[in-house]
């Protein structure tokens, strides 16, 4: 009987000690692959920040009236004025394209259907 | 094993043949058989203590070689929080009040030497010479066949330079990461980003550090790794700044002025939407300061913030102001404008003789001079420069960047008659636009202080009453007359209604005394004058125009104004500000009932046990 106990003691240690060792070595693991995400983490911000700069970057005001002063002849763009103010009241919205009998609903007014 | 018996027989039968006591026997072999017994005892028992002792002992020992090599290595931080701390860069952001970055980190290298590792010195330095065209060869070559063991090349390469080093192929020539700053709109709010350059370097890392403006202003909020990365963001509209730069400095450049700036102020909460001074600079490639000659001549110059100019007859509307808040005067009150007006040995004159009375607005509308002086005079001394002090035009202001506290106003030390008298027409008194800017936005926010700031929404406290809200309207409704009929009206823009005064100050001479022929011309302003918004403020150093009779003018209202209007024409609508007209468009009715979206049952419903 006590031969039976140290041999199941004798057995509970071996396994519990290989249990410890191979989680060792999934923690390790663990750590190692995390380290590898935080490195492309890093990287990927860095990354991120390259091209916010550059955004913001193309996007100087600077350039933008360049852009425009090239391209007025397509886009005619002006800056901003007083008048083009509106209340939405004075607004003579287009009438919504006639429904179709499957859709009911009539929310999606279509501006190309525009009235003079 | 094998039991000797306690009474053996054979010894027995023995002892009895020789008469002896067979008991003695037994007793002798109980005895012998209890130190039997007791030996095994002693034996285990020490077997047990050896063996305690020494797991004592290995533990003791272990704990002890850790101790040990704790002690003695160098010291580390746990892995899996040195990788996350080293993803968050170095500086913060700074954006403008709708994200736009106006300053961001990008990641460079930086190129360094070490000589005696080259292989071939002179090959290197003629490769270098070649890629950087800046850097002298016949050094290069001196240096590398010196005895120098390191030396930096460049502090930052663009990643095409950076190959072409590597194709040089010594190895010699090493990289190091550098985190630069950069300003991706260049010049655009220059003055108030400032710059950053390089603090302490080694080969692996450098420091950034603000050098001017809001950057050296917030340089440890900026680098403090607790916000977690989150950008500054400043109260700038990046549209309306562009806009503004441009604005004026045409307007500049039309008006023939050596320099100008622009303040736009939001007046509910003191935040800067836009602020320029001209000339600027590129904060990317900022300029080394001048070392001799006059200081505000250097494009780093924040006319703005630093400036200290007398700014003339803007200062006219406080005197009137506070007399109107005391009940001294109304509107409509006489006031003797005889010019020139004698106070002790001096002379004061108006622009154009305006006869014999003049009422209060007209003092505005037509900015006499003699007639302000009157009014401070019912005011006294005392209450005219207790009331100028809460202005805030006494000290500096409060804005958050490093250049403020030098842009602290010239205060007169003593306050004779005639002192009193000049400095209630803006003569005398030297205050920053941005004083300006934050006195007339008091006027405008119905008479609570306002304090300029450059952070968007942050929670302040109101301001304090200085002027009661009767009077400040009062005041607005004069400087509106100023542009409907007075000297501003090439300001009137239609819908905005702005309200504003000119203001035309000879500019002192460095040795004392004014200049006959140089002027700082400036236009305060607020609009929509029933509903203050805005203030807007416009400063013109030595402006000089030809006008249409063929006559040289150099007055706020034929220089400063202009620009003015033109900026409220290009900035309001870009504010989203609604011009106020007069025209009746027809309403229109909807010709359909648009389906809209429930929104989102987040609302708390009624519900019913019943």
């Amino acid at each position: 009987m006590r031969s039976l106990t140290y041999l199941a003691v004798t057995l509970l240690v071996m396994g519990l000690a290989f249990w410890a060792y191979r989680e060792n070595y999934r923690t390790q693991a663990a750590i190692s692959s995390m380290s590898q995400v935080q490195r492309e983490i890093a990287r990927l911000r860095e990354d991120l920040g390259v091209l916010r700069a550059e955004w913001a970057y193309l996007n100087r005001p600077e350039r933008l009236a360049e852009l425009v002063d090239l391209n007025f002849e397509r886009l005619q763009l002006v800056p901003v004025d007083s008048d083009q103010f509106m209340g939405l009241e004075h607004i003579d919205y287009p009438r919504p394209p006639a429904a179709t009998p499957t859709d009911n609903t009539g929310d999606d007014a279509n501006p190309e259907e525009q009235k003079p | 094993m094998i039991r000797t018996p306690l009474r053996p027989l054979a010894r027995i039968l023995r002892a009895r043949d020789r008469g002896e006591n067979p008991d003695e026997i037994e007793a002798e072999n109980r005895r012998l058989r209890h130190e039997a017994i007791q030996d095994k005892a002693r034996r285990r028992a020490e077997g047990r203590l050896v063996l305690m002792s020494a797991c004592f002992v290995m533990a003791f020992v272990t704990v002890g070689v850790r101790m040990g090599a704790l002690a003695s290595s160098e010291p580390s931080e746990p892995r899996a929080q040195v990788l996350s701390a080293q993803i968050i860069s170095q500086r913060a952001d700074i954006t403008d009040r709708r994200g736009r970055v106006l300053a961001t980190n990008l990641l460079t290298h930086s190129v360094y030497a070490h000589p005696h590792q080259m292989v071939d010195p002179v090959g290197a330095a003629r490769g270098l010479a070649a890629i950087f065209p800046d850097l002298d060869q016949d050094r290069l070559i001196r240096d590398f066949t010196g005895s120098r063991k390191f030396m930096w090349i460049k502090r930052k390469v663009s990643p095409e330079q950076m190959q072409a080093v590597h194709d040089i192929g010594e190895p010699g020539l090493l990289f190091g990461p550098r985190e630069m700053r950069i300003y991706p709109n260049g010049r655009i709010a220059s003055h108030i980003l400032g710059g950053s350059g390089f603090g302490q370097e080694g080969v692996s890392s450098a420091e950034v550090l603000g050098i001017a403006g809001v950057e050296k202003a917030f340089d440890n909020w900026l680098r403090d790794p607790s916000n977690d990365g989150a950008p500054l963001a400043l109260s700038i509209d990046l549209t309306a700044q562009s806009a503004m730069e441009e604005v004026l400095d045409s307007g500049m450049k039309l008006m023939n002025a050596k320099g100008a700036a622009g303040i736009l102020l939001e007046i509910e909460t003191g935040e800067v939407v836009a602020m320029a001074s001209l000339p600027d600079f590129d904060p990317n490639n900022r300029p080394r300061p001048l070392l001799k000659g006059d200081p505000s001549d250097s494009p780093l110059f924040n006319r703005a913030v630093q400036g200290q100019y007398e700014l003339g007859s803007t200062f006219k509307i406080f005197p009137v102001a506070q007399a109107m808040d005391l009940k001294l005067i109304n509107p409509n009150t006489g006031i003797n404008s005889a010019s020139p007006m004698k106070i002790g040995k001096y002379l004061i004159h108006d622009f154009h003789n305006y006869g014999k009375q003049l009422s209060a607005t007209d003092v505005i509308v037509k900015s006499s001079n003699v007639g302000t002086v009157r009014i401070a005079q019912m005011l006294g001394v005392e209450r005219q420069k207790d009331f100028l002090e809460k202005l805030g035009l006494f000290k500096p202001t409060t804005i958050e960047m490093v250049e403020a506290p030098t842009g602290k106003p010239l205060v007169p030390s003593r306050w004779p008659a005639v002192t009193s008298a000049t400095v209630s027409f803006g003569h005398g008194l030297a205050a920053s636009p941005l004083h300006l800017a934050a006195a007339y936005a008091t006027i405008g926010n119905k008479g609570k202080t306002v304090t300029p700031t450059l952070i968007h929404g942050r929670k302040r406290a109101e301001g304090e009453q200085i002027l009661s809200p009767r009077a400040a309207e009062l005041s607005i409704g004069m400087l509106r007359q100023v542009v409907t009929r007075g000297t501003a009206r090439q300001a009137e823009v239609e819908g905005y209604e702005i309200a504003g005064k000119t203001g035309t100050a000879d500019k002192p001479r460095p040795a004392g005394g004014y200049y006959k022929d140089k002027v700082v011309a400036t236009f305060a302003s607020l609009f929509p004058a029933s509903d203050p918004k805005y203030v807007l403020i416009v400063t013109l150093d030595e402006p000089s125009v030809v006008n249409a009779r063929g006559r040289e003018s150099r007055t706020a209202g034929a220089t400063a104004v202009p620009v003015a209007a033109e900026l409220v024409r290009r900035l309001a609508p870009l504010l989203g500000l609604e011009a106020r007209t007069d025209e009746k468009l027809p309403k229109i009715a909807a010709r359909f009932q648009p389906r809209v979206e429930p929104a989102p049952g987040d609302a708390i419903k009624l519900v019913s046990n019943k």
